[in-house]
């Protein structure tokens, strides 16, 4: 066996009383790439964060060791520690724009780890620097290193992460998240970058990430971390065809995945605090087949071929149930709940002292839609496309410039907007923002009834019980103040806060992009349920595509202001027409193993809506581009089965 | 009745003020998102010993505004009179001290006038340190000083140690009893500090504050412990005068700043626009104007209003009072800015947080987001801003007075201790104690102030949280 760059045995972390990594043990080999995996709190960042010895206030690495090239990290003293940091290992982190000085240029930022690990300066430090960005794609690369920062796009910032990061010729490179933050075209284009990279260089690389598909695509081997814990190691593709402890399982089966109408797997609970004290296995509370042994004695390793797992009964568990087909969903054609038509939103640029309109902003331009009693409309686009805007607009949130509203045959204008919030309402991103900390639950459920006067007040507090039932939060959650709970069950009651005034037509803005796999599985499931028994209509914004397939029975796609591709799920979907759709479809990481045609690359990033380019939005990125895409945008192309996409291609090709 | 109680303005809204704190603090006590950062505050010992100090202050200023005036003894039954002087419970208590009056000026301590004068000895007219009237009339000798001083310190300290001991068995007892454990395992946990609350820094501070009294009682009993000044009157009195004075212009400017400050910042932030626009435009203006330029102009109307109009004003403190109070309007007026500002930037944050947005979502009214959504979620800011303030302000008090523009010259203040003070400084051998009687006093006053404030902010920043 060939010997291994990087060598961790034993490995524990202290912060504080917990133990953040406890007895972990990995190693790395020369051009390999090792995939962490876990749920948030796992303590995968820190494992990280240890290898560099970067570790925040109070944490100290406890015991093992950490051998990388021959040299033992740990007994390092700090001085030689900054060679390490950069030349040995580099980090990319998750956020670019934290992660990045705002007020100093990139060119200076990657010259700066130049003079450390390579002693470059002046020209050839520029030199240095530009190959580097061009190493790393970023196109223009002179240019570029006189940018600031906030002058680039989230993948560009990305790729100049990664520029400095290679700038020490670092020998492993730790990546920690660095696609989350980043919207699915971009982040293949960034895991590209990163595979092209390690194989060009000989690097070896540490990917940490929560999302399977991302392991999929780029890792060779993986290692699943539970609780401070690792708990399954193994070569990627024996891995995906079998993962053996049962967590990594019930991570597979969570995920939505094309094709499936049942409802997801979820996992009971949440990932313990790390500073209890353990006594047996660490997944016992959550595990479905653990019995009275799990619960006493913490399971040691098992090998099962290629791979290794901390389960006491690896090898033996059932055969995991494949998942029902499910039911087809009853597909109801009724009249429109909710009909938008040519919304639009444009925000005015003021200039000037007497602040006079130069321009417009134009995020929502001119979109149509309709949305049925008990269906889902998934509005689906990268970040910057202005669906949250239409989320907002639509609840006169944000002040529509054009278009008609008309919900339940109403016609929505300032003066009836009473009418309008009780029957629609809004379910948002961020579980920690959407919640008034000084609020206890109860009060922030009964705040839209009493707003709108829904229900008799006496009644209400019955009313609050029911609903947290609804949601399945227990009894006593009225009383507490939302700090007391976990990131899931705050969006639950984001949920029931919503549902407080019977709305007919919930719009949900990314509601699980926050959450755990694990977790988003709970809130999809309860989605789809309280849609069964209530009939909802649900509005949902998202970007996370599975979820979409999981969830909705049409979708509509954004891209600059405009819906460019509308029809039902499976047809946009599964038979995606408009270039844009197909490489949206295209680029997300799947977890079955070579399924498909490879991703559709799009160049460069979505223009600003303040400039949109002439004719077809999408002509800059799109390979099909003709003369006439320049010109004008182009008309509805039916499809049949109400599918349409404006595309002068697809015109082309039906005609 | 031998008294007529006098309900000053300010001590009308002393005392508004400390049932307003009571409420606070009984709506605190029911929140546990803002008892919690209290809790905190409460195990810190170094804000707990702050926390003695300043209310050993705040008593004395309590008990100092509860003004009266004592009936004529020679006025008829059916038609009292009273005298025009107004006293305070305070005063009663301090007993001798307030009517011992010196010719001028005298040490600390001394039992002799601090100049020379002709007297009669012997039938024999000498130039010599007259003795004083009262302080140390008690000695026969000059050499009995020294002796008779260190009797008394020592008398004191013994005395402190015991009410000390006493203080310390008292909360020993009390919180044994709370606690249901035995008396001797609650000394252990003590003596280890392992009880949850900084108990050996609040017994420590009792023992020496109890030690401090002590002393001081035992000597002021004979001696101008702190000197007189130049008319003669006790400096320890004088100081002693002062707290209220301070505690009213550092509460009560909080007053008058904090509906401005809270609702013009919030205002400002969360509608933005033109509001926003006016807002920012006074407040640019207000702060752009020289603060104690803006006051002198302030104080000098007002007193030129209380010369024209003597028949509002029935007694000489009425009329310092309504100075005192002008004044502290005059300083809320200038002084809400910064808080302002703060509060509005806070504010742009949280509005565009999600849960305001929902609020919009289902029509809340803009008062009730507000209410319920924003300032329960600056108010940290605020109570943070007023602790800080405080010290601030009686500083500001001493300069204002010192530059002429402040209290009534009549009143007890540390600004006017130090006004009388400037010119003495010149005088050979000079008279320091003035000076540094109002000193210690700011000094002591404005260290425990902002050592709670310390306490405070960190218990209540959220920046802080994750080191505690």
């Amino acid at each position: 066996m060939m010997k291994p760059l990087l060598q961790v045995e034993g490995l524990v972390t202290e912060i504080g009383g917990a133990r953040v990594v406890d007895d972990v043990s990995f190693h790395i080999a020369v051009g390999e790439t090792y995939a962490l995996l876990g749920e948030s709190g796992s303590g995968k960042s820190m494992t990280a964060l240890s290898l560099m010895r970067l570790l925040p206030e109070g944490g100290r690495l406890a015991a093992g060791s950490i051998v990388l090239g021959g040299t033992d990290v740990r007994a390092l003293p700090e001085r030689a520690m900054r060679d390490v940091r950069g030349g040995g290992m580099a980090m990319i982190f998750q956020e670019p724009m934290l992660a990045l000085n705002p007020v100093v240029t990139v060119g200076r930022q990657i010259v700066e780890v130049l003079a450390r690990h390579r002693g470059l300066a002046g020209r050839p430090a520029r030199d240095a620097a530009r190959a580097l960005l061009d190493a790393v794609g970023v196109p223009d690369a002179e240019r570029r290193l006189d940018s600031y920062p906030f002058e680039l796009s989230g993948g560009l910032r990305q790729r100049a992460m990664i520029a400095m990061a290679l700038a020490g010729e670092p020998k492993l490179l730790i990546a920690d998240e660095p696609t989350t933050a980043l919207d699915v075209t971009i982040q293949a284009q960034v895991l590209d970058v990163l595979r092209r990279l390690k194989a060009a260089r000989q690097m070896g690389m540490l990917l940490i990430t929560h999302d399977l598909g991302v392991v999929a695509g780029n890792a060779d081997r993986v290692g699943v971390m539970y609780a401070g814990e690792l708990v399954e190691e193994g070569v990627r593709d024996a891995f995906f065809a079998s993962p053996q402890h049962p967590y990594s399982r019930m991570l597979f089966e969570a995920l939505p995945r094309s094709g499936d109408g049942g409802r997801l797997t979820t996992i009971p609970g949440q990932v313990p605090p790390l500073d209890a004290v353990f006594t047996g296995c660490r997944f016992a509370p959550r595990c479905p087949y653990a019995q009275d042994r799990c619960r006493t004695e913490s399971p040691g390793w098992q090998t099962l071929g290629g791979q290794r797992v901390r389960c006491h009964f690896a090898g033996s568990l059932p055969v995991a149930a494949a998942r029902g087909a499910g039911a087809a969903r009853a597909v109801k054609a009724a009249a429109p709940l909710l009909a938008v038509d040519d919304l639009k939103v444009h925000f005015p640029i003021r200039r000037g002292l007497i602040q006079r309109t130069v321009g417009h902003v134009r995020a929502v331009d001119g979109v149509s839609f309709a949305i049925a009693a008990g269906r889902t409309l998934a509005l689906v686009g990268e970040s910057g496309c202005g669906k949250t805007t239409v989320g907002k607009a639509l609840l006169h949130l944000i002040e529509p410039s054009a278009g008609a509203v008309t919900l339940a045959g109403e016609t929505i204008t300032s003066a009836n907007l009473g009418s309008l919030r009780r029957q629609a309402q809004m379910v948002f991103q961020d579980p920690f923002g959407s919640l008034n900390p000084r609020m206890r639950v109860a009060d922030i459920l009964l705040e839209g009834m009493d707003a709108l006067g829904v229900g008799v007040p006496g009644e209400r507090r019955a009313a609050v019980a029911r609903l947290l039932a609804q949601v399945g939060l227990p009894d006593d959650a009225g009383s507490r103040y939302p700090h007391a709970f976990s990131g899931g069950q705050r969006q639950r009651i984001a949920i029931a806060r919503a549902l407080a005034v019977s709305p007919r037509l919930v719009i949900c803005d990314e509601p699980t992009s926050a959450l755990d796999v694990s977790v988003q599985a709970q809130i999809l499931n309860l989605l789809r349920d309280l849609q069964d028994a209530l009939g909802l209509a649900y509005l949902f914004i998202t970007h996370n595509l599975a979820v979409v397939e999981y969830l909705a029975h049409e979708v509509a796609v954004m891209y600059l202001g405009r819906i460019v591709e509308h029809g039902s799920a499976s047809d946009v979907l599964r038979a995606p027409r408009h270039p844009y759709t197909q490489a949206l479809v295209s680029a997300v990481p799947r977890i079955e193993p070579g399924t498909g045609v490879g991703v559709i690359r799009l160049a460069g990033d979505q223009p600003s809506p303040l400039n949109p380019p002439t004719g077809c939005h999408f002509h800059p990125r799109c390979a099909h581009a003709s003369a006439v895409c320049r010109e004008t945008y182009p008309d509805k192309t039916e499809l049949g089965d109400g599918h349409w996409a404006r595309c002068h291609w697809v015109a082309a090709q039906t005609n | 009745m031998t008294y007529l109680p006098v309900v000053l303005w300010t001590d009308a809204l002393v005392f508004v003020l400390l049932a307003a704190g009571a409420v606070l603090a009984w709506a605190i006590r029911r929140q546990e998102h803002l008892r919690a950062p209290w809790r905190s505050v409460a195990q810190r010992p170094m804000a707990m010993g702050a926390a003695l100090v300043l209310g050993v202050f705040v008593v004395i200023g309590l008990l100092d505004s509860l003004h009266y005036r004592e009936r004529l003894p020679d006025s008829a039954p059916g038609n009292p009179q009273y005298s025009v002087e107004v006293l305070s419970v305070f005063d009663a208590l301090l007993g001798a001290l307030r009517t011992q009056k010196e010719k001028t000026y005298s040490a600390p301590l001394a039992m002799q006038l601090y100049a020379k004068e002709f007297i009669e000895r012997d039938g024999e007219r000498v130039r010599d340190y007259p003795r004083l009237q009262y302080g140390g009339a008690h000695l026969a000798h000059p050499d009995e000083r020294l002796p008779d001083i260190a009797r008394r310190v020592l008398r004191g300290v013994v005395e402190g140690l015991a009410a000390g001991l006493i203080a310390f068995g008292l909360v020993a007892a009390w919180d044994a009893r709370r606690r249901r454990v035995a008396l001797a395992a609650w000394l252990a946990g003590w003596r280890h500090g392992t009880l949850g609350w900084p108990a050996r820094t609040v017994v420590v501070v009792l023992a020496l504050l109890a030690v401090l009294g002590a002393t001081l009682v035992q000597l002021a009993a004979g001696y101008h412990v702190l000197g007189t000044d130049k008319v003669g009157q006790d400096v320890l009195y004088i100081s002693l005068k002062s707290i209220r004075t301070g505690l009213v212009i550092g509460t009560l400017t909080t007053l008058v700043t904090l509906p401005l400050a809270i609702g013009l910042g919030i205002a400002a932030g969360y509608f933005r626009g033109w509001v926003d626009d006016v807002i920012q435009y006074v407040y640019t203006v207000l702060n752009s104007i020289p603060g104690v330029l803006l006051i002198a102009a302030a104080v000098l109307i007002v007193q030129v209003y209380i010369e024209s109009n003597p028949e509002l004003f029935d007694t000489a403190a009425a009329r310092a009072d309504i100075r005192l109070l002008a004044l502290c309007l005059i300083m809320g007026v200038t002084s809400w800015t910064g808080l302002a500002r703060l509060l509005r930037g806070e504010t742009l944050k949280l509005r565009t947080l999600d849960y305001v947005e929902a609020a919009r979502a289902f029509g809340v009214s803009h008062a009730r987001i507000l209410g319920r959504h924003i300032f329960p979620n600056v108010f940290h800011l605020v109570l943070i801003a007023i602790v800080l303030d405080f010290s601030g302000l009686v500083l500001a008090e001493a300069v204002l007075s010192y530059v002429g523009v402040g209290v009534d010259p009549s009143m007890y203040s540390w600004g006017n201790m130090i006004n009388g003070a400037r010119l003495e400084l010149a005088r050979e051998p000079i008279v320091w104690w003035q000076l540094v009687a109002a000193f210690v006093f700011m000094f002591t006053l404005v260290l425990a102030a902002n050592l709670f404030a310390d306490g405070v902010r960190d218990a209540f920043d959220p920046r802080q949280q994750g080191r505690r």
